[in-house]
């Protein structure tokens, strides 16, 4: 009983902490935008693309998707080893 | 299981034409809105659709476990190839040296609204390709996986 | 209050998101709660990067000239494959201790093999 009652006035406190959050964001008016400014202004003739959102992502910011690929494709690899046979015997793998 | 016939019939008609407008959004990255890792999970759909329609028996005939295998590492080291080759040309790593010369993807693009041109931006269309063989091999290697699991213990 | 309307969105599906990971004892629901979590922080780096009366940033045939932040966009791109790679993990260990342990209850499956 004791312990229904800390869970849900810690859970209370917590959606009052990102209910005073969500009130004090503006939508509609980002704050700095210096870098997006130039992406826009000068990505069409330093990439040579029509599309600001894959310039963006292949070309000002590559290493990102490098290492998206790399999270992508060990993950791949780690459901492939799960479901592995293995040979004689079952799980005690001794010598 | 096998599903009743008008759903294997729908599946065959339905499958190249799901592989070729998948192909279709990743080769107009540049252009439209779309890209390597939207065009992929697109194609992975269409493999989805011939594995829930047949046989698992059947489907290990026609995907094979290696060859899905072989495309994920294709993809993955053509992506890092395509960025090492800037290194022989003298510049940094990932530089886009193809985009506003005169060779393969290499036209300058008109400054402004314009309806777009295929032959542009230099090395995205082919870290487009690279990344879009990539996720349609990992995602339907992922499901045939998952499928074969269930079919050891009979549940 | 209507005119904050995805930011409102976003502290309802954490929240929902906080209560399922926290409280449930099924690994499967838990595997629930952890992808809506990652969709309401997808949904918060988009919603930051909105500019009034903007279009899609492409110049291929746009309407207008004022167009919204590209950089968000990109950054959930990434986001959003890496919580397909996380699923796809999880989703294969609970298959796997299912059939080792009989059961996908985490008060059950606390004893290691010596």
């Amino acid at each position: 009983m004791k312990k229904m009652l800390v869970v849900g006035a810690s859970l209370i406190i917590l959606a009052a902490f990102f209910g005073v959050m969500a009130m004090t964001l503006s939508f509609g008016s980002p704050k700095m935008t210096d870098m997006d400014d130039y992406f826009l202004r000068h990505g069409q003739e330093q990439t040579g693309s029509n599309n600001e959102c894959t310039a963006v992502v292949f070309d000002f910011r590559g290493f990102d998707t490098l290492g998206e690929s790399t999270v992508l494709f060990c993950a791949i690899v780690g459901v492939a080893l799960m479901f592995r046979k293995m040979q004689g015997g079952e799980e005690y793998e001794d010598e | 299981m096998r599903m009743s016939k008008i759903v294997r019939t729908a599946a065959d008609i339905l499958y190249p034409a799901i592989l070729i407008f998948g192909l279709y959004v990743v080769a107009h990255g540049h252009l439209t809105p779309g890209g390597g890792f939207q065009g992929g999970a697109v194609i992975a759909t269409g493999g989805a659709l011939v594995i829930v329609a047949y046989n698992y028996k059947e489907v290990t005939g026609w995907l094979k476990k290696n060859v899905l295998m072989g495309q994920e590492v294709i993809g993955l080291f053509g992506f890092i190839g395509v960025g090492l080759l800037a290194l022989a040309f003298g510049q940094v790593f990932f530089f886009n040296y193809l985009a506003g010369s005169g060779s393969l993807f290499g036209m300058p693009v008109p400054y402004g609204i314009n309806p777009g041109e295929l032959n542009t931006a230099g090395v995205l269309p082919l870290m487009n390709f690279a990344v879009g063989i990539e996720v349609w091999g990992g995602l339907t290697i992922v499901i045939l996986y998952m499928l074969s699991g269930l079919e050891k213990e009979g549940c | 209050m209507l005119w904050n309307l995805p930011f409102i969105t976003v502290v309802v599906l954490t929240f929902i998101g906080l209560v399922t990971v926290l409280l449930k004892k099924n690994i499967i629901k838990i595997l629930l709660g952890i992808n809506i979590l990652e969709s309401a922080v997808n949904l918060f780096i988009v919603a930051l990067g909105y500019r009034e009366g903007g279009v899609a940033p492409i110049f291929t045939l746009a309407p207008s000239e004022l167009m919204v932040l590209p950089t968000p966009q990109a950054l959930v791109l990434t986001s959003i494959v890496i919580g397909v790679a996380t699923s796809a993990l999880v989703l294969s260990f609970a298959m796997v201790l299912q059939k080792k342990y009989g059961t996908v209850d985490i008060d059950k499956i606390r004893r290691l093999h010596g």
